[in-house]
């Protein structure tokens, strides 16, 4: 009897470790990349290569310097690229959030003819791939009109501009869809109290359903940023000049250009850091919900 | 306050499909009155509350609130107040927000507002908790800021849809008198539902039985009680279910034991079934029926007995606390406490 406890307490024990290695494994595998690009920013281009298989290859030492950044700021324009990209991610994640989840209320606790088929249309647009869509997107976005502000003048075309870079990511097939199963659950007689009390679909969208949604909206808000700063394929087709020009782009030009490996891994740690951070801040939220949404990645 | 008549009322989910939840119903709930709707789960009586609301269209028929017809009003127009079964809080606001949420919405200044949430928290002792999120109440409290949110609003009808069904029984019995007290005080008409006969038969001045059929009776719980108009109502209305025996063969032997009657003479008369309430019948010495099963209940215990040959059990409540499963007994029955129903289960006048 003691004997068989005994083993099956060691069977335990080698469970957990073999759980515990395989985990760290995974963590290193995944996390090892990451580190190796921010160490590799702060060194010297040789030094990258000749400790490439050293154990020490991501611990500061003497050589590590701010050289690689200080050369990436005076080289390119990625502070210009950065604020295009950061105000293409803010204004995507903000209109996004408010699009997608209103679509998804209208979907999920308002009564219209309809319903269904919209429902169905927009499962069916998850299977798309951008791929599919980018040329009949591209020819559209070229045709359409825009208010000038600046000229005071309407304009054909939106091409090399912010906004062709955002307007067509706002609805968010995925979104739309993760909205909708969060608020399946969200009771029904939180919405019919809401009616009673004489609160307006908009009402009791914006003050009685959105604000018990935090964690769906902080998921939502991942995925959007996600999307819009690692947009590459819509403004290397949209976005000719400069001006209106994202971060990646910018990134491609300056691999272009260069050879200094040092350099090149700065302006990748500078570009995966605000990814980094938004992901860390929101973390507990993020997993929560994805957790309760039942989706795996 | 408003009557609320529904005049030959239907409700269907699908116009498409011939699936009534209620056709044809006519019910008038008087101005005042405490009406409770109670029957079996599907029945429909917590779609009946909702299409007084205005959260259920009405699909045919007239909806009045004292003569005017409402079908088509939205309900913050119709003026009553809905208490919902799971509280329906929200969860993001404080009990006083809670509680002023209606008022915010129909732009009463904020002075005004915060005097009728406090007089409103006050009858319902939350000036306490008015800082608190409804996830730090317990579920009597939770209750009262629904029933708070309801009656801020000053309205002209109470609604509550199964409102003590998430809370245990000491706290059910609490909430119950508070409802009943809260009536009495404001003298609203309230339209209760329910799955809870006692609840029913003691908070309601009159009491609305619906079944899959619809309404089967609309009355005061003595008339409920005493004057069952249907077998569907006479099995449920009572404490106790009432003991409802069909007049055939198989029950002749109890038929007799009971009444005195073959059943061939009782159903001569157009009886179709008898029913006895388990109060009402006594048990005394004899040989006829055998003990199965003794409940016990405290002061009284319901005995099922059988008798040889009878398919069934009859239930009698008994003080008698020696009685055990095999003790043998007669059952005896006052005439006058005996109800009768014809064949299609209607009530048989004496």
């Amino acid at each position: 009897m003691s004997a068989s406890r005994t083993s099956a307490g060691s069977r335990q024990v080698a469970a957990s470790v073999l759980h515990t290695a395989l985990l760290v494994l995974a963590a290193i595998v995944f996390a090892y990349p990451l580190l190796f690009m921010f160490a590799a920013g702060f060194k010297p281009g040789d030094a990258i290569f000749t400790e490439l298989g050293s154990p020490t290859a991501l611990i500061p030492d003497a050589r590590w310097s701010l050289d690689n950044y200080r050369a990436v700021f005076e080289k390119g324009s990625i502070g210009a690229y950065l604020l295009n990209s950061g105000l293409i991610a803010l204004v995507g994640v903000v209109g996004g959030i408010f699009i997608n989840s209103a679509v998804a209320f209208a979907l999920a606790k308002l009564e219209w003819r309809g319903r269904g088929l919209v429902l169905s249309l927009v499962i069916a647009i998850l299977i798309v791939p951008f791929e599919v869509l980018a040329i009949p997107l591209l020819l559209i976005v070229s045709k359409l009109p825009w208010f000038d502000v600046a000229s005071g003048s309407l304009t054909t075309g939106w091409l090399d501009t912010l906004h062709v870079q955002i307007v067509p990511f706002l609805a968010n097939a995925f979104c739309v869809f993760l909205f909708y199963q969060f608020f399946k659950d969200v009771p029904d007689e939180l919405v019919e109290a809401g009616r009673m009390d004489g609160a307006g679909a908009l009402t009791i969208y914006f003050r009685l359903v959105m604000p018990v949604c935090k964690p769906v909206i902080v998921t939502a808000a991942i995925i959007l940023f996600l999307g819009m700063w690692n947009q590459y394929l819509w403004p290397v087709m949209t976005v000719h000049t400069s001006g209106a020009r994202p971060v990646m782009v910018g990134l491609q030009q300056y691999f272009g250009r260069t050879t200094q490996w040092g350099e090149i891994m700065a302006y990748a740690s500078l570009i995966t850091l605000p990814v980094l951070l938004f992901f860390l801040l929101f973390q507990k939220h993020f997993i929560r919900s994805v957790v309760g949404a039942g989706i795996k990645g | 306050m408003p009557n609320i008549v529904f005049r030959q009322a239907n409700k269907r989910y699908d116009e498409r499909v011939e699936n009534y939840v209620f056709k044809g119903l006519d019910l008038n709930i008087r101005k005042g009155e405490f009406t409770v709707l109670v029957g079996p789960s599907g029945c429909g009586k917590s779609t009946l509350l909702r299409m007084i609301a205005g959260l259920e269209s009405v699909s045919g028929g007239e909806l009045l609130f004292d003569g005017v017809r409402v079908n088509e009003l939205p309900p913050v127009a119709r003026g009553v107040a809905m208490v919902f079964q799971n509280y329906a809080l929200y969860a993001h606001m404080t009990v006083y927000d809670n509680i002023g949420f209606s008022l915010k919405i129909a732009g009463l200044p904020k002075a005004e507002r915060h005097r009728l949430i406090v007089d409103a928290a006050r009858q319902l002792q939350l000036e306490e908790l008015l800082q608190r999120k409804p996830a730090q109440l317990s579920g009597g409290q939770r209750q009262r800021v629904a029933i708070g949110r309801a009656i801020v609003r000053a309205p002209k009808a109470f609604l509550f849809d199964e409102p003590l069904s998430n809370l245990d029984t000491n706290l059910r019995g609490q909430m119950r008198t508070e409802i009943a007290q809260l009536h009495r005080k404001v003298g609203i008409t309230t339209v209760y539902v329910t799955h809870d006969q006692v609840e029913a038969m003691t908070l309601a001045d009159r009491i609305a039985v619906l079944s899959r059929n619809g309404l089967e009776q609309f009355g005061t719980p003595d008339e409920l009680f005493d004057m069952p108009a249907n077998v569907f109502v006479a099995g449920f209305i009572g404490s106790h279910r009432m003991n409802l025996i069909p007049v055939d063969a198989a029950h002749s032997p109890l038929l007799e034991h009971l009444t005195g009657q073959t059943h061939a003479q009782i159903a001569a008369q157009g009886v179709g079934t008898i029913g006895a309430r388990p109060e009402d019948l006594q048990l005394v010495g004899g040989e006829g029926a055998g003990v199965q099963l003794v409940e016990r209940l405290g002061a009284e215990s319901l005995v099922h007995l059988e008798l040889p040959g009878v398919p069934g059990a009859v239930s009698v409540l008994s003080t008698d606390r020696g009685l055990a499963f095999g003790q043998r007994r007669a059952l005896q029955l006052d005439r006058r406490h005996l109800h009768r129903f014809d064949a299609q289960g209607q009530r048989l006048k004496p």
